[in-house]
Protein backbone atom coordinates (compact mmCIF):
# COMPACT_ATOMS: atom_id res chain seq x y z
CA UNK A 1 0.00 0.00 0.00
CA UNK A 2 1.05 3.51 -0.61
CA UNK A 3 2.01 5.60 1.93
CA UNK A 4 -0.38 8.61 3.52
CA UNK A 5 1.34 11.33 1.78
CA UNK A 6 0.36 9.47 -1.77
CA UNK A 7 -2.85 8.83 -0.43
CA UNK A 8 -3.98 12.23 0.39
CA UNK A 9 -2.65 13.31 -2.84
CA UNK A 10 -4.17 11.25 -4.67
CA UNK A 11 -7.40 12.83 -3.30
CA UNK A 12 -7.51 15.45 -5.45
CA UNK A 13 -8.57 14.16 -8.71
CA UNK A 14 -10.73 11.03 -7.24
CA UNK A 15 -14.23 11.40 -5.91
CA UNK A 16 -16.06 14.60 -4.61
CA UNK A 17 -19.65 14.77 -3.90
CA UNK A 18 -19.48 18.08 -5.19
CA UNK A 19 -19.62 16.10 -8.52
CA UNK A 20 -22.92 15.44 -8.54
CA UNK A 21 -23.95 18.99 -8.58
CA UNK A 22 -21.66 18.57 -12.05
CA UNK A 23 -23.47 15.13 -12.98
CA UNK A 24 -26.92 16.98 -12.27
CA UNK A 25 -26.61 19.21 -15.40
CA UNK A 26 -27.68 15.97 -17.20
CA UNK A 27 -30.76 15.88 -16.45
CA UNK A 28 -32.12 19.43 -17.49
CA UNK A 29 -30.03 18.82 -20.72
CA UNK A 30 -31.64 15.58 -21.77
CA UNK A 31 -35.13 16.21 -20.67
CA UNK A 32 -36.14 17.49 -24.10
CA UNK A 33 -39.85 17.23 -23.43
CA UNK A 34 -39.46 19.44 -20.46
CA UNK A 35 -38.23 22.20 -22.69
CA UNK A 36 -40.08 21.38 -26.19
CA UNK A 37 -42.61 24.19 -26.30
CA UNK A 38 -42.60 27.92 -27.59
CA UNK A 39 -44.00 29.64 -24.44
CA UNK A 40 -43.45 31.81 -23.02
CA UNK A 41 -41.15 33.58 -25.79
CA UNK A 42 -38.61 35.69 -24.32
CA UNK A 43 -37.55 39.02 -26.39
CA UNK A 44 -39.38 37.18 -29.58
CA UNK A 45 -37.00 33.41 -28.92
CA UNK A 46 -39.41 30.34 -28.02
CA UNK A 47 -38.70 28.62 -25.31
CA UNK A 48 -37.08 25.98 -26.17
CA UNK A 49 -34.09 28.22 -27.76
CA UNK A 50 -33.70 31.02 -24.51
CA UNK A 51 -34.02 28.02 -22.29
CA UNK A 52 -31.24 26.35 -23.56
CA UNK A 53 -29.04 29.04 -23.84
CA UNK A 54 -29.92 30.27 -20.47
CA UNK A 55 -28.92 26.45 -19.34
CA UNK A 56 -25.97 27.25 -20.57
CA UNK A 57 -25.29 30.33 -18.41
CA UNK A 58 -26.62 28.29 -15.39
CA UNK A 59 -24.19 25.18 -16.09
CA UNK A 60 -21.06 27.39 -16.45
CA UNK A 61 -22.22 29.02 -13.08
CA UNK A 62 -22.42 25.27 -11.09
CA UNK A 63 -19.43 24.33 -12.86
CA UNK A 64 -17.51 27.49 -11.81
CA UNK A 65 -18.96 26.89 -8.25
CA UNK A 66 -17.76 23.35 -7.96
CA UNK A 67 -14.32 24.51 -9.16
CA UNK A 68 -13.96 26.91 -6.37
CA UNK A 69 -15.53 25.05 -3.72
CA UNK A 70 -13.02 21.68 -4.44
CA UNK A 71 -10.21 24.18 -4.70
CA UNK A 72 -10.53 25.62 -1.51
CA UNK A 73 -11.35 22.61 0.34
CA UNK A 74 -7.78 20.97 -0.46
CA UNK A 75 -5.96 24.04 1.05
CA UNK B 1 -22.55 33.01 -59.55
CA UNK B 2 -21.53 36.90 -58.27
CA UNK B 3 -18.74 37.81 -58.92
CA UNK B 4 -15.50 38.07 -57.49
CA UNK B 5 -15.65 40.27 -54.01
CA UNK B 6 -12.83 42.59 -54.34
CA UNK B 7 -13.09 44.07 -51.14
CA UNK B 8 -13.48 40.56 -48.95
CA UNK B 9 -11.37 38.98 -50.84
CA UNK B 10 -8.21 41.66 -49.54
CA UNK B 11 -9.09 41.65 -46.22
CA UNK B 12 -9.26 37.91 -46.45
CA UNK B 13 -5.45 37.64 -48.19
CA UNK B 14 -5.15 40.04 -45.37
CA UNK B 15 -5.57 38.10 -42.49
CA UNK B 16 -4.48 35.04 -44.17
CA UNK B 17 -1.02 36.24 -44.71
CA UNK B 18 -0.65 37.64 -40.64
CA UNK B 19 -1.85 34.43 -39.56
CA UNK B 20 0.66 32.39 -41.63
CA UNK B 21 3.86 34.85 -40.57
CA UNK B 22 2.33 33.97 -36.90
CA UNK B 23 2.59 29.94 -37.48
CA UNK B 24 5.77 30.11 -38.48
CA UNK B 25 6.92 32.33 -36.05
CA UNK B 26 5.35 30.52 -33.09
CA UNK B 27 7.97 27.76 -33.52
CA UNK B 28 10.11 30.44 -31.71
CA UNK B 29 7.55 31.32 -28.89
CA UNK B 30 8.32 30.08 -25.44
CA UNK B 31 11.43 28.17 -26.96
CA UNK B 32 11.84 24.20 -26.81
CA UNK B 33 13.63 21.55 -29.00
CA UNK B 34 11.07 20.91 -31.54
CA UNK B 35 12.95 17.83 -32.17
CA UNK B 36 11.59 15.88 -29.43
CA UNK B 37 7.97 14.90 -30.02
CA UNK B 38 6.33 16.34 -26.62
CA UNK B 39 7.74 19.56 -27.41
CA UNK B 40 6.74 19.95 -31.13
CA UNK B 41 3.45 17.68 -30.92
CA UNK B 42 2.33 18.94 -27.31
CA UNK B 43 3.82 22.22 -27.22
CA UNK B 44 5.84 21.37 -24.69
CA UNK B 45 3.50 20.76 -22.04
CA UNK B 46 3.37 24.41 -21.20
CA UNK B 47 0.24 26.08 -22.25
CA UNK B 48 -1.49 28.40 -19.45
CA UNK B 49 -5.02 28.27 -18.44
CA UNK B 50 -6.09 31.43 -21.15
CA UNK B 51 -3.53 29.87 -23.77
CA UNK B 52 -5.31 26.38 -23.09
CA UNK B 53 -8.79 28.25 -23.58
CA UNK B 54 -8.00 29.55 -27.13
CA UNK B 55 -6.48 26.48 -28.04
CA UNK B 56 -9.10 24.19 -27.06
CA UNK B 57 -11.95 26.33 -28.02
CA UNK B 58 -10.21 26.72 -31.30
CA UNK B 59 -10.13 23.17 -31.39
CA UNK B 60 -13.52 21.51 -30.27
CA UNK B 61 -15.57 24.37 -32.48
CA UNK B 62 -14.07 23.68 -35.63
CA UNK B 63 -15.18 25.86 -39.11
CA UNK B 64 -16.98 23.17 -40.31
CA UNK B 65 -19.35 23.16 -37.02
CA UNK B 66 -19.77 26.98 -37.34
CA UNK B 67 -20.68 26.18 -41.27
CA UNK B 68 -22.69 23.15 -40.85
CA UNK B 69 -24.83 23.82 -37.39
CA UNK B 70 -26.47 26.73 -38.79
CA UNK B 71 -27.02 24.79 -41.88
CA UNK B 72 -28.71 21.88 -40.10
CA UNK B 73 -30.90 24.83 -38.36
CA UNK B 74 -31.67 26.34 -42.06
CA UNK B 75 -32.44 22.77 -43.38
CA UNK B 76 -34.06 20.88 -40.67
CA UNK B 77 -34.72 23.44 -37.88
CA UNK B 78 -34.82 22.77 -34.33
CA UNK B 79 -32.75 19.40 -34.24
CA UNK B 80 -30.00 21.73 -34.61
CA UNK B 81 -29.83 23.45 -31.35
CA UNK B 82 -28.87 19.70 -29.43
CA UNK B 83 -25.39 21.54 -30.20
CA UNK B 84 -26.13 23.33 -27.30
CA UNK B 85 -27.43 20.48 -24.18
CA UNK B 86 -24.35 18.43 -26.13
CA UNK B 87 -22.03 21.33 -25.22
CA UNK B 88 -23.56 21.54 -21.77
CA UNK B 89 -22.71 18.07 -20.94
CA UNK B 90 -18.62 17.72 -22.17
CA UNK B 91 -17.50 20.46 -19.24
CA UNK B 92 -18.63 18.32 -16.49
CA UNK B 93 -16.83 15.30 -18.61
CA UNK B 94 -13.53 17.46 -18.95
CA UNK B 95 -14.06 18.80 -15.38
CA UNK B 96 -14.09 15.60 -13.67
CA UNK B 97 -12.27 12.88 -15.90
CA UNK B 98 -9.50 14.41 -17.86
CA UNK B 99 -7.36 16.19 -15.15
CA UNK B 100 -6.64 12.37 -13.80
CA UNK B 101 -5.39 11.61 -17.60
CA UNK B 102 -3.93 14.77 -17.65
CA UNK B 103 -2.14 13.96 -14.68
CA UNK B 104 -0.88 10.53 -15.45
CA UNK B 105 0.12 11.31 -18.94
CA UNK B 106 2.49 14.02 -17.51
CA UNK B 107 3.91 11.46 -15.19
CA UNK B 108 4.58 9.10 -17.61
CA UNK B 109 5.03 11.10 -20.21
CA UNK B 110 2.57 9.93 -22.49
CA UNK B 111 1.31 11.59 -25.79
CA UNK B 112 -1.08 9.60 -26.81
CA UNK B 113 -4.67 8.13 -25.44
CA UNK B 114 -3.07 4.81 -26.75
CA UNK B 115 0.32 5.14 -25.07
CA UNK B 116 -1.81 5.51 -21.90
CA UNK B 117 -3.77 2.72 -23.06
CA UNK B 118 -0.54 0.80 -23.25
CA UNK B 119 0.58 1.69 -20.14
CA UNK B 120 -2.55 0.88 -18.08
CA UNK B 121 -3.82 -2.68 -19.39
CA UNK B 122 -0.06 -3.36 -21.03
CA UNK B 123 -1.32 -4.92 -23.97
CA UNK B 124 -0.05 -3.58 -27.64
CA UNK B 125 -3.25 -5.03 -29.40
CA UNK B 126 -5.41 -3.34 -26.93
CA UNK B 127 -3.01 -0.03 -27.90
CA UNK B 128 -3.09 -0.92 -31.53
CA UNK B 129 -7.06 -0.65 -31.69
CA UNK B 130 -7.43 2.56 -29.85
CA UNK B 131 -4.50 3.99 -32.09
CA UNK B 132 -6.18 2.76 -35.40
CA UNK B 133 -9.76 3.81 -34.56
CA UNK B 134 -8.28 7.37 -33.47
CA UNK B 135 -6.65 7.71 -36.77
CA UNK B 136 -9.11 6.64 -39.06
CA UNK B 137 -11.96 8.95 -37.02
CA UNK B 138 -9.70 12.21 -36.93
CA UNK B 139 -9.47 11.66 -41.26
CA UNK B 140 -12.89 12.54 -41.98
CA UNK B 141 -12.76 15.38 -39.58
CA UNK B 142 -9.84 17.23 -41.17
CA UNK B 143 -11.34 16.62 -44.36
CA UNK B 144 -14.16 18.12 -42.88
CA UNK B 145 -12.60 21.40 -41.98
CA UNK B 146 -11.63 21.82 -45.63
CA UNK B 147 -14.75 21.74 -46.79
CA UNK B 148 -15.61 24.40 -44.07
CA UNK B 149 -12.52 26.37 -46.48
CA UNK B 150 -14.09 25.73 -49.59
CA UNK B 151 -17.46 27.15 -48.45
CA UNK B 152 -15.98 30.32 -47.96
CA UNK B 153 -13.50 30.92 -50.73
CA UNK B 154 -16.50 29.73 -52.95
CA UNK B 155 -18.42 32.49 -50.94
CA UNK B 156 -15.76 35.32 -52.24
CA UNK B 157 -16.47 34.47 -55.26
CA UNK B 158 -13.90 32.16 -56.46
CA UNK B 159 -15.04 29.49 -58.96
CA UNK B 160 -13.57 27.73 -61.06
CA UNK B 161 -13.46 24.30 -62.77
CA UNK B 162 -10.09 21.73 -62.35
CA UNK B 163 -6.98 22.98 -61.16
CA UNK B 164 -7.59 26.70 -61.27
CA UNK B 165 -10.93 26.42 -58.79
CA UNK B 166 -8.87 23.77 -56.60
CA UNK B 167 -6.03 26.30 -56.26
CA UNK B 168 -7.33 28.48 -53.07
CA UNK B 169 -7.32 25.43 -51.90
CA UNK B 170 -4.45 23.95 -52.41
CA UNK B 171 -2.37 27.36 -51.23
CA UNK B 172 -4.58 27.20 -48.37
CA UNK B 173 -3.47 23.34 -47.49
CA UNK B 174 0.45 24.14 -48.42
CA UNK B 175 0.02 27.24 -45.65
CA UNK B 176 -1.42 24.86 -43.41
CA UNK B 177 1.13 21.90 -43.66
CA UNK B 178 3.96 24.10 -43.99
CA UNK B 179 3.68 25.90 -40.59
CA UNK B 180 2.42 22.82 -38.57
CA UNK B 181 5.51 21.28 -39.93
CA UNK B 182 8.21 23.84 -39.19
CA UNK B 183 6.24 25.13 -35.29
CA UNK B 184 4.02 22.01 -34.35
CA UNK B 185 1.44 22.67 -31.99
CA UNK B 186 3.06 25.96 -30.71
CA UNK B 187 1.26 27.19 -34.96
CA UNK B 188 -2.60 26.27 -34.23
CA UNK B 189 -1.91 27.59 -30.19
CA UNK B 190 -1.17 30.93 -31.54
CA UNK B 191 -3.23 31.15 -34.27
CA UNK B 192 -6.19 30.01 -32.50
CA UNK B 193 -6.06 33.23 -30.55
CA UNK B 194 -6.33 35.57 -33.92
CA UNK B 195 -9.10 32.45 -35.11
CA UNK B 196 -11.08 33.19 -31.57
CA UNK B 197 -11.06 36.45 -31.79
CA UNK B 198 -12.20 37.28 -34.97
CA UNK B 199 -14.61 34.48 -34.64
CA UNK B 200 -16.48 36.16 -31.45
CA UNK B 201 -16.12 39.73 -33.41
CA UNK B 202 -18.23 37.80 -36.31
CA UNK B 203 -20.22 36.29 -33.94
CA UNK B 204 -21.44 38.70 -31.80
CA UNK B 205 -21.61 41.34 -34.87
CA UNK B 206 -24.15 38.59 -36.37
CA UNK B 207 -26.12 38.28 -33.74
CA UNK B 208 -27.29 41.76 -32.62
CA UNK B 209 -27.05 43.48 -35.99
CA UNK B 210 -28.88 41.04 -38.21
CA UNK B 211 -31.85 40.83 -35.86
CA UNK B 212 -31.93 44.74 -35.59
CA UNK B 213 -31.92 44.78 -39.40
CA UNK B 214 -34.75 42.31 -39.60
CA UNK B 215 -36.48 43.79 -37.17
CA UNK B 216 -35.94 41.65 -34.16
CA UNK B 217 -36.28 38.16 -33.29
CA UNK B 218 -40.19 37.89 -33.57
CA UNK B 219 -40.04 38.73 -36.81
CA UNK B 220 -37.01 35.77 -37.73
CA UNK B 221 -38.65 33.17 -35.98
CA UNK B 222 -42.22 34.23 -37.46
CA UNK B 223 -40.85 33.60 -40.64
CA UNK B 224 -39.93 29.83 -39.29
CA UNK B 225 -41.87 26.58 -40.74
CA UNK B 226 -44.18 25.64 -37.78
CA UNK B 227 -42.20 22.02 -38.58
CA UNK B 228 -39.12 23.72 -38.38
CA UNK B 229 -39.53 25.71 -35.24
CA UNK B 230 -40.16 23.12 -32.53
CA UNK B 231 -38.78 19.37 -32.74
CA UNK B 232 -42.07 17.00 -33.40
CA UNK B 233 -43.39 15.73 -30.35
CA UNK B 234 -43.13 11.63 -30.53
CA UNK B 235 -45.74 9.16 -32.04
CA UNK B 236 -47.48 6.58 -30.12
CA UNK B 237 -44.96 4.07 -29.16
CA UNK B 238 -41.68 5.77 -30.02
CA UNK B 239 -39.46 8.26 -28.31
CA UNK B 240 -39.78 9.93 -31.58
CA UNK B 241 -37.32 12.91 -31.94
CA UNK B 242 -36.70 13.60 -28.58
CA UNK B 243 -35.04 10.50 -28.18
CA UNK B 244 -32.71 11.56 -31.00
CA UNK B 245 -32.50 14.82 -29.44
CA UNK B 246 -31.31 13.94 -26.37
CA UNK B 247 -28.99 10.56 -27.39
CA UNK B 248 -27.49 12.98 -29.47
CA UNK B 249 -26.35 15.26 -26.93
CA UNK B 250 -25.18 12.45 -24.67
CA UNK B 251 -23.31 10.44 -26.76
CA UNK B 252 -21.79 13.56 -28.90
CA UNK B 253 -20.41 14.68 -25.18
CA UNK B 254 -19.14 11.63 -24.44
CA UNK B 255 -17.59 11.31 -27.85
CA UNK B 256 -15.81 14.46 -28.13
CA UNK B 257 -12.81 13.98 -25.54
CA UNK B 258 -12.36 10.66 -27.12
CA UNK B 259 -10.88 12.00 -30.28
CA UNK B 260 -7.04 12.52 -30.46
CA UNK B 261 -7.32 16.00 -31.14
CA UNK B 262 -9.06 17.00 -28.33
CA UNK B 263 -6.90 15.38 -25.92
CA UNK B 264 -3.76 16.88 -27.98
CA UNK B 265 -5.32 20.21 -26.70
CA UNK B 266 -5.71 19.12 -23.00
CA UNK B 267 -2.65 17.36 -22.81
CA UNK B 268 -0.78 20.37 -23.50
CA UNK B 269 -2.26 22.10 -20.65
CA UNK B 270 0.29 23.00 -18.07
CA UNK B 271 -1.61 21.65 -15.31
CA UNK B 272 -4.81 19.44 -14.67
CA UNK B 273 -5.71 22.92 -12.58
CA UNK B 274 -5.68 24.65 -16.11
CA UNK B 275 -7.75 21.66 -17.60
CA UNK B 276 -9.98 22.26 -14.95
CA UNK B 277 -10.33 26.05 -15.07
CA UNK B 278 -11.22 25.73 -18.39
CA UNK B 279 -14.21 23.54 -17.87
CA UNK B 280 -15.58 26.63 -16.05
CA UNK B 281 -14.58 28.98 -18.68
CA UNK B 282 -15.38 27.00 -22.05
CA UNK B 283 -18.94 27.27 -21.83
CA UNK B 284 -19.10 30.74 -23.29
CA UNK B 285 -18.04 28.77 -26.70
CA UNK B 286 -21.35 27.24 -26.22
CA UNK B 287 -23.23 30.13 -26.00
CA UNK B 288 -21.49 31.96 -29.10
CA UNK B 289 -22.68 28.12 -31.04
CA UNK B 290 -26.21 28.36 -29.93
CA UNK B 291 -26.12 32.38 -30.96
CA UNK B 292 -24.69 30.83 -34.23
CA UNK B 293 -27.40 28.30 -35.10
CA UNK B 294 -30.11 30.98 -34.98
CA UNK B 295 -28.27 32.29 -37.78
CA UNK B 296 -29.75 29.59 -40.30
CA UNK B 297 -33.28 30.81 -39.15
CA UNK B 298 -31.99 34.45 -40.48
CA UNK B 299 -31.40 32.88 -43.56
CA UNK B 300 -34.87 31.08 -43.55
CA UNK B 301 -36.40 34.44 -42.77
CA UNK B 302 -34.62 36.00 -45.30
CA UNK B 303 -35.41 33.93 -47.81
CA UNK B 304 -31.47 33.56 -49.10
CA UNK B 305 -32.14 30.03 -51.22
CA UNK B 306 -34.49 31.99 -53.48
CA UNK B 307 -32.32 34.87 -54.34
CA UNK B 308 -30.75 34.54 -57.72
CA UNK B 309 -27.95 35.80 -56.48
CA UNK B 310 -26.87 32.91 -54.00
CA UNK B 311 -28.46 30.40 -56.36
CA UNK B 312 -25.03 28.81 -57.26
CA UNK B 313 -23.75 28.88 -54.29
CA UNK B 314 -25.90 26.65 -52.95
CA UNK B 315 -26.04 24.67 -55.66
CA UNK B 316 -22.43 24.16 -55.07
CA UNK B 317 -22.63 23.45 -51.07
CA UNK B 318 -26.58 23.17 -50.42
CA UNK B 319 -27.11 24.47 -47.16
CA UNK B 320 -23.88 24.98 -46.13
CA UNK B 321 -24.38 28.35 -47.92
CA UNK B 322 -26.49 29.31 -45.96
CA UNK B 323 -23.90 31.36 -43.14
CA UNK B 324 -21.87 32.55 -46.47
CA UNK B 325 -24.98 34.06 -48.25
CA UNK B 326 -26.08 35.27 -45.07
CA UNK B 327 -23.05 37.48 -44.27
CA UNK B 328 -22.59 38.81 -47.97
CA UNK B 329 -26.10 39.79 -48.04
CA UNK B 330 -26.23 41.82 -44.71
CA UNK B 331 -22.83 42.87 -44.19
CA UNK B 332 -20.46 45.23 -45.68
CA UNK B 333 -17.84 44.00 -47.39
CA UNK B 334 -15.20 44.56 -45.88
CA UNK B 335 -16.66 43.02 -42.89
CA UNK B 336 -17.36 39.96 -44.92
CA UNK B 337 -13.63 39.06 -45.28
CA UNK B 338 -13.07 39.65 -41.72
CA UNK B 339 -16.47 37.25 -41.07
CA UNK B 340 -15.18 34.85 -43.87
CA UNK B 341 -11.15 34.68 -42.42
CA UNK B 342 -12.83 34.02 -39.10
CA UNK B 343 -13.96 30.62 -40.73
CA UNK B 344 -11.84 29.66 -43.15
CA UNK B 345 -8.97 30.37 -40.48
CA UNK B 346 -11.29 28.27 -38.28
CA UNK B 347 -10.29 25.77 -40.34
CA UNK B 348 -6.75 25.61 -40.22
CA UNK B 349 -6.48 25.14 -36.36
CA UNK B 350 -8.52 22.36 -35.65
CA UNK B 351 -7.23 20.75 -39.34
CA UNK B 352 -3.12 21.36 -37.41
CA UNK B 353 -4.41 19.87 -34.27
CA UNK B 354 -5.74 17.00 -35.56
CA UNK B 355 -3.12 16.65 -38.24
CA UNK B 356 -0.41 16.54 -35.35
CA UNK B 357 -2.86 14.35 -33.23
CA UNK B 358 -2.72 11.86 -35.56
CA UNK B 359 0.57 12.11 -36.33
CA UNK B 360 1.65 11.15 -32.90
CA UNK B 361 -0.53 8.44 -32.77
CA UNK B 362 0.68 6.86 -36.03
CA UNK B 363 4.71 7.76 -34.47
CA UNK B 364 4.42 6.63 -30.74
CA UNK B 365 1.88 3.70 -31.18
CA UNK B 366 2.72 2.34 -34.91
CA UNK B 367 6.13 3.66 -35.50
CA UNK B 368 7.90 3.04 -31.98
CA UNK B 369 5.66 -0.07 -31.09
CA UNK B 370 5.72 -2.34 -33.62
CA UNK B 371 8.82 -0.78 -36.61
CA UNK B 372 11.19 0.88 -35.47
CA UNK B 373 11.37 0.36 -31.60
CA UNK B 374 14.85 1.37 -30.69
CA UNK B 375 14.21 4.77 -32.60
CA UNK B 376 15.97 8.23 -30.77
CA UNK B 377 13.97 10.94 -30.32
CA UNK B 378 14.86 13.19 -32.75
CA UNK B 379 13.53 10.41 -35.16
CA UNK B 380 10.58 10.10 -33.60
CA UNK B 381 9.87 13.51 -33.83
CA UNK B 382 11.17 13.47 -37.85
CA UNK B 383 8.89 10.98 -38.09
CA UNK B 384 6.02 12.57 -36.67
CA UNK B 385 6.09 15.92 -39.06
CA UNK B 386 6.03 13.39 -42.17
CA UNK B 387 3.11 11.99 -40.73
CA UNK B 388 1.16 14.93 -40.26
CA UNK B 389 1.91 15.92 -43.85
CA UNK B 390 1.11 12.85 -45.11
CA UNK B 391 -2.52 12.85 -43.39
CA UNK B 392 -3.17 16.38 -44.79
CA UNK B 393 -2.67 15.19 -47.91
CA UNK B 394 -4.94 12.34 -47.46
CA UNK B 395 -7.50 14.75 -46.05
CA UNK B 396 -6.88 17.10 -49.27
CA UNK B 397 -6.99 14.61 -52.10
CA UNK B 398 -10.04 13.34 -50.53
CA UNK B 399 -11.91 16.38 -50.64
CA UNK B 400 -10.82 17.12 -53.96
CA UNK B 401 -11.31 13.47 -55.65
CA UNK B 402 -14.84 12.64 -54.07
CA UNK B 403 -18.34 14.28 -53.24
CA UNK B 404 -18.99 15.97 -49.79
CA UNK B 405 -21.05 13.79 -48.91
CA UNK B 406 -18.72 10.97 -48.23
CA UNK B 407 -16.41 12.64 -46.03
CA UNK B 408 -19.79 14.01 -44.13
CA UNK B 409 -21.18 10.12 -43.81
CA UNK B 410 -17.60 8.94 -42.72
CA UNK B 411 -17.64 12.00 -39.81
CA UNK B 412 -20.91 10.12 -38.40
CA UNK B 413 -18.96 6.57 -38.77
CA UNK B 414 -15.93 8.27 -36.75
CA UNK B 415 -17.85 9.11 -34.01
CA UNK B 416 -19.52 6.06 -33.70
CA UNK B 417 -15.84 4.28 -34.11
CA UNK B 418 -14.12 6.71 -31.58
CA UNK B 419 -16.83 5.84 -29.02
CA UNK B 420 -15.79 2.75 -28.72
CA UNK B 421 -12.46 3.29 -27.27
CA UNK B 422 -15.02 4.76 -23.97
CA UNK B 423 -14.45 1.54 -21.54
CA UNK B 424 -10.38 1.12 -22.09
CA UNK B 425 -9.56 5.43 -21.69
CA UNK B 426 -12.50 6.68 -19.70
CA UNK B 427 -13.51 4.36 -17.45
CA UNK B 428 -9.61 3.01 -17.74
CA UNK B 429 -8.60 5.79 -15.58
CA UNK B 430 -10.62 4.82 -12.64
CA UNK B 431 -10.36 1.20 -12.69
CA UNK B 432 -8.46 -1.67 -14.58
CA UNK B 433 -11.50 -4.45 -13.40
CA UNK B 434 -11.72 -5.01 -17.45
CA UNK B 435 -9.57 -7.27 -18.92
CA UNK B 436 -7.28 -6.20 -21.85
CA UNK B 437 -8.47 -9.09 -24.26
CA UNK B 438 -12.06 -8.40 -23.16
CA UNK B 439 -11.82 -4.72 -23.83
CA UNK B 440 -10.14 -5.59 -27.20
CA UNK B 441 -13.42 -7.99 -28.51
CA UNK B 442 -15.64 -5.48 -27.04
CA UNK B 443 -14.25 -2.55 -29.16
CA UNK B 444 -14.53 -4.92 -32.04
CA UNK B 445 -17.94 -6.04 -31.48
CA UNK B 446 -19.31 -2.55 -30.49
CA UNK B 447 -16.92 -1.42 -33.85
CA UNK B 448 -18.76 -3.99 -36.49
CA UNK B 449 -22.47 -2.93 -34.63
CA UNK B 450 -21.88 0.19 -35.34
CA UNK B 451 -20.76 -0.44 -38.90
CA UNK B 452 -23.40 -2.14 -40.09
CA UNK B 453 -26.29 -0.08 -38.23
CA UNK B 454 -24.64 2.99 -39.81
CA UNK B 455 -24.73 1.19 -43.26
CA UNK B 456 -28.46 -0.21 -42.90
CA UNK B 457 -30.09 3.04 -41.36
CA UNK B 458 -32.73 4.67 -43.17
CA UNK B 459 -31.57 7.00 -45.01
CA UNK B 460 -28.35 4.84 -45.17
CA UNK B 461 -24.75 5.72 -44.10
CA UNK B 462 -26.39 8.26 -41.07
CA UNK B 463 -25.85 7.82 -37.89
CA UNK B 464 -29.21 7.34 -35.91
CA UNK B 465 -30.99 4.08 -35.95
CA UNK B 466 -34.18 2.87 -35.32
CA UNK B 467 -33.57 0.27 -32.91
CA UNK B 468 -37.56 -2.25 -32.03
CA UNK B 469 -37.91 -3.08 -28.65
CA UNK B 470 -41.27 -4.77 -26.97
CA UNK B 471 -43.51 -2.43 -29.39
CA UNK B 472 -41.37 0.47 -29.14
CA UNK B 473 -39.32 2.01 -31.41
CA UNK B 474 -36.59 3.89 -30.59
CA UNK B 475 -34.74 6.02 -33.34
CA UNK B 476 -31.54 7.09 -31.50
CA UNK B 477 -27.82 8.19 -32.40
CA UNK B 478 -26.33 4.75 -32.51
CA UNK B 479 -23.20 5.73 -31.01
CA UNK B 480 -25.20 5.26 -27.91
CA UNK B 481 -26.55 1.95 -28.32
CA UNK B 482 -23.41 0.25 -29.19
CA UNK B 483 -20.94 1.51 -26.41
CA UNK B 484 -23.94 -0.11 -24.35
CA UNK B 485 -23.49 -3.26 -26.24
CA UNK B 486 -19.70 -2.74 -26.15
CA UNK B 487 -19.58 -2.24 -21.99
CA UNK B 488 -21.84 -5.63 -21.78
CA UNK B 489 -19.81 -7.34 -23.89
CA UNK B 490 -16.44 -6.48 -21.88
CA UNK B 491 -18.17 -6.76 -18.76
CA UNK B 492 -19.02 -10.26 -19.62
CA UNK B 493 -15.93 -11.37 -21.27
CA UNK B 494 -13.94 -10.03 -18.24
CA UNK B 495 -14.23 -12.82 -15.86
CA UNK B 496 -13.77 -15.48 -18.53
CA UNK B 497 -10.24 -13.64 -19.77
CA UNK B 498 -9.56 -13.35 -16.03
CA UNK B 499 -9.42 -17.24 -15.59
CA UNK B 500 -7.55 -17.95 -18.46
CA UNK B 501 -3.98 -16.35 -17.36
CA UNK B 502 -2.88 -13.48 -15.23
CA UNK B 503 -3.07 -10.00 -16.37
CA UNK B 504 -0.13 -7.92 -17.67
CA UNK B 505 1.57 -5.14 -15.24
CA UNK B 506 0.14 -2.08 -15.03
CA UNK B 507 2.34 0.72 -14.80
CA UNK B 508 0.82 3.70 -13.28
CA UNK B 509 0.26 3.86 -9.81
CA UNK B 510 -2.68 5.59 -8.10
CA UNK B 511 -0.79 8.42 -7.03
CA UNK B 512 -0.39 9.15 -10.49
CA UNK B 513 -3.41 10.41 -11.44
CA UNK B 514 -3.41 13.24 -8.74
CA UNK B 515 -0.91 16.47 -8.91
Amino acid sequence: MSDPTNNSNSADYGWSWWYLLLLAQFIPALWVSSYNRAEPAWIGMPFFYWYQLALVFICAAVTAFVYFVTQSRRT
Amino acid sequence: MQDINWVALIVFVALFAFITWLGFAAAHWRRGDLDVLHEWGLGGRRFGTIIAWFLIGGDLYTAYTFIAVPALAFGAGAIAFFAVPYTIMIYPILFIVFPRLWAVSQKHGYITPADFVRGRFGNRWLALAITITGIVATMPYIALQLVGLQVVIGGLGIVGTGFVGDLPLIIAFVILAAFTYSSGLRAPAAIAIVKDTLIYITAFTAVIVIPYQLGGFDKIFAAVPATKLLLAPPPANSTGSYGIYASLAFGSALALFLYPHSLTGILSASSGHAVRRNAALLPAYSFMLGLLALLGFMAIALGLDKLPEYAAGFKAFSNNFAVPALFLNQFPSWFVGVAFAAIGIGALVPAAIMSIAAANLFTRNVYREFIHAGCSDREEAQMAKWVSLVVKLGALIFILALDTQYAIQLQFLGGIWIIQTLPALIIGLYTRWFNPWALLIAWFIGTAAGTWMWATATPAFTAVYALTIGGWTIPHYTAVSTLLLNLVVAAVLTPLFNMMGEKPVDETLASDYAM
